[in-house]
């Protein structure tokens, strides 16, 4: 950096009172932007969670303060948990999350490996098939998707919903992992196979090397899935597989007057996500910023 | 990578023999002696692209298919482009139909406008490399973009709600307003997208180039306009084109603050809510499969037609640098 700055000094040297003006607000005012656009960010999200923990007329008197122990009330949560099977809608969410996520990562880095790793004919033809489906949104075959479904029997049943989210998910995982499995060096492959390893071996040895991308894709995956709206409401709308997503929206619906059951539903939605991001947004923005465009 | 060819697995080779495709490998041109019938190669590919193959690329298809049909006396028949001629001649339909393809473009005009420049703002200040808390910053920015449209939905709507108190116009109440409020909430959900991109193109420029910049004069604002806006233009392309297929089939939105109605008046209906409309039916309106697909289809080809445009208008006039 001191070379950037070395040339600027010897040309002109601003008076001493000046300088330290302005190298004050050149460090103060990106902070001040930033800050500004963070309150815009956060401040609704951060709004909703303060006001779900008070009572109604908290909520309407004293919006931006605190939940102190006079206004405190939890009224909201109680009926979110006793009006609709939330618990049920998480465990739902969950194992749709989950399974999707391991079967893309599963099956997108093995036909990604194959596709980095072997050269036949064809190849290109079956990796530009695969990359299609990054730019055509699946809402678009919907109807094709129900008439399957129901075909398949495999309306209202979670099955369904995890395999359109795979589907979906695949074609972004391959193209990812395909770029990451280049990179991993092939004297490592080569040494595995003289010392009579499997093809299904040397996959599995070079699978950890792509961690970084695994972990890019597999929350790249879990995101859209878990805030999906669209396919809860048309594969599966019955009570028992209802996921978070839909349920927070039907139950929304239906208490709209209730403030505080409808700030506590939001916040419920909200947190698991929120905190997972938290947690692995190192790897998030690696992800979009190495993987996705490099 | 020639490796693989001329070291298939042992337990290839049992397979090999029993598959009826693969002729004996005497009968093969002298070249190629060894091409074998590979099976890790199968066993590698062949689940995601059934996945894939059965779960989407058929239903696609095959909704393409179904825009070509009509139920005739409770059989689907082949009618050729009626559905598409009564898409866009019928007057309830044409006229529900050419206002959502607009409104869909004044969703996407609003994110265009309003998140290039902010997200370019906010990625050229994490970009500087005396920041610091950077990655708070970054995350605290992104959080947003992690939430479902749901809960966004919501959270706007009560904090724009005249019962709070903060905003007195019933903004989503009024034709005039509810779309471009909507699609501001949109854009305050998804700006960290472009927040992430320019940014990364910004940390990948090599210092050098920059030094070199300075070197030669140029303050932080020249340096800023002549050397990295020109290596952020191809990042501002790809970014608007995956705004646009991401707004092209928007529905959970408008969708949850709304309805399927998209009122008042379906002043915010978009290709997503009629094509939901159209599917399903609402009130008087019978659902219908072949004109839902109709509709899926000529979301797909508007899809089409911007990518085209992206690829052909600006992506072959934008230079892209490799840095």
């Amino acid at each position: 950096m001191s070379a950037v700055s070395t040339p600027v000094r010897g040309v002109a040297r601003p008076p001493r009172a000046g300088r330290t003006w302005r190298a004050r607000a050149g460090v103060a005012v990106p902070h001040l932007i930033l800050i500004a656009y963070v309150v815009v960010a956060c401040g609704p999200i951060a709004l909703i969670v303060m006001n779900a923990f008070k009572s109604r007329q908290a909520i309407f008197e004293e919006p931006f303060a605190f939940p102190t122990p006079s206004t405190l009330d939890l009224g909201g949560f109680e009926t979110v948990f006793t009006r609709a099977r939330f618990e049920l809608y998480f465990l739902n969410s969950f194992i749709v999350t989950v399974s999707t996520v391991v079967l893309v990562l599963l099956l997108g880095s093995m036909a990604a490996f194959a596709l980095a790793e072997y050269r036949f004919a064809g190849i290109t033809v079956v990796s530009l098939y695969m990359a299609v489906g990054i730019m055509i949104p699946i809402r678009l075959g919907t109807v094709g998707i129900l008439d399957l479904m129901v075909r398949l029997n495999l309306v209202n049943s979670l099955a369904g919903l995890v395999l359109v989210y795979t589907a979906m998910g695949l074609p972004l995982a391959v193209f990812v992992l395909t770029a990451f499995f280049k990179q991993v060096p092939g004297d490592l492959k080569d040494a595995a196979r003289i010392d009579g390893a499997s093809e299904y071996r040397v996959y599995a040895l070079a699978l950890p090397l792509v961690r970084p991308g695994l972990a890019a894709i597999g929350v790249y995956t879990m995101l859209p899935i878990w805030n999906d709206l669209w396919f809860p409401l048309i594969l599966t709308p019955g009570e028992g597989v209802r996921t978070v997503t839909l349920g927070t929206q039907l139950f929304l619906g239906q208490f709209v007057s209730d403030w505080n059951a409808v700030l506590a539903v939001l916040t419920l939605a909200a947190l698991p996500m929120l905190a997972l991001f938290i947690i692995f947004s190192r790897q998030f923005v690696r992800g979009l910023t190495s993987g996705a465009i490099k | 990578m020639t490796r693989p060819r001329t070291s298939a697995p042992p337990k290839g080779l049992d397979v090999e023999d029993t598959t009826a495709s693969g002729r004996p490998p005497a009968t093969r041109p002298a070249a190629r002696p060894r091409r074998r019938f590979r099976t890790h190669l199968v066993v590698f590919i062949a689940p995601a692209a059934a996945i894939y193959t059965i779960f989407m690329v058929y239903p696609l298809l095959d909704s393409l298919r179904l825009s070509l049909y009509a139920p005739v006396d409770g059989v689907q028949t082949f009618v050729g482009l009626d559905n598409f001629v009564h898409l866009l001649s019928d007057d309830l339909l044409s006229d529900a139909f050419w206002n959502a393809v607009w409104n869909n473009l004044v969703f996407f005009a609003v994110h265009f406008f309003v998140q290039n420049p902010i997200g370019l703002l906010l990625a050229a200040l994490l970009a500087a490399p005396t920041l610091r808390g950077r990655s708070a910053y970054r995350t605290l920015l992104f959080i947003p973009t992690t939430l479902s449209v749901v809960i966004v939905g919501f959270i706007w709507q009560l904090i724009i709600s005249p019962v709070w108190g903060f905003v007195e116009t019933p903004l989503l109440g009024q034709s005039s307003t509810a779309l471009v409020t909507l699609a501001l909430m949109s854009v305050w959900q998804y700006i960290g997208i472009p927040m992430i991109l320019f940014y990364a193109v910004l940390i990948s420029i090599p210092d050098e180039l920059i030094e070199a910049a300075t070197v030669d004069g140029a303050g932080a604002w020249s340096t800023f306009w002549r050397v990295k806006f020109p290596l952020i233009l191809p990042t501002v392309g790809i970014v608007s084109v995956i705004t646009y297929v991401a707004n092209m089939n928007a529905f959970d939105l408008i969708y949850t603050v709304k309805g399927a109605l998209a009122g008042p008046d379906f002043a915010s209906d978009i290709m997503g809510t009629l094509f939901f409309r159209t599917f399903f039916g609402f009130q008087l309106q019978q659902g219908s499969s072949t004109m839902g697909a109709t509709v899926a289809t000529m979301m797909f080809l508007l899809i089409l037609a911007g990518v085209l445009a992206y690829f052909y208008g600006w992506q072959r006039r934008i230079q892209s640098y490799q840095l």
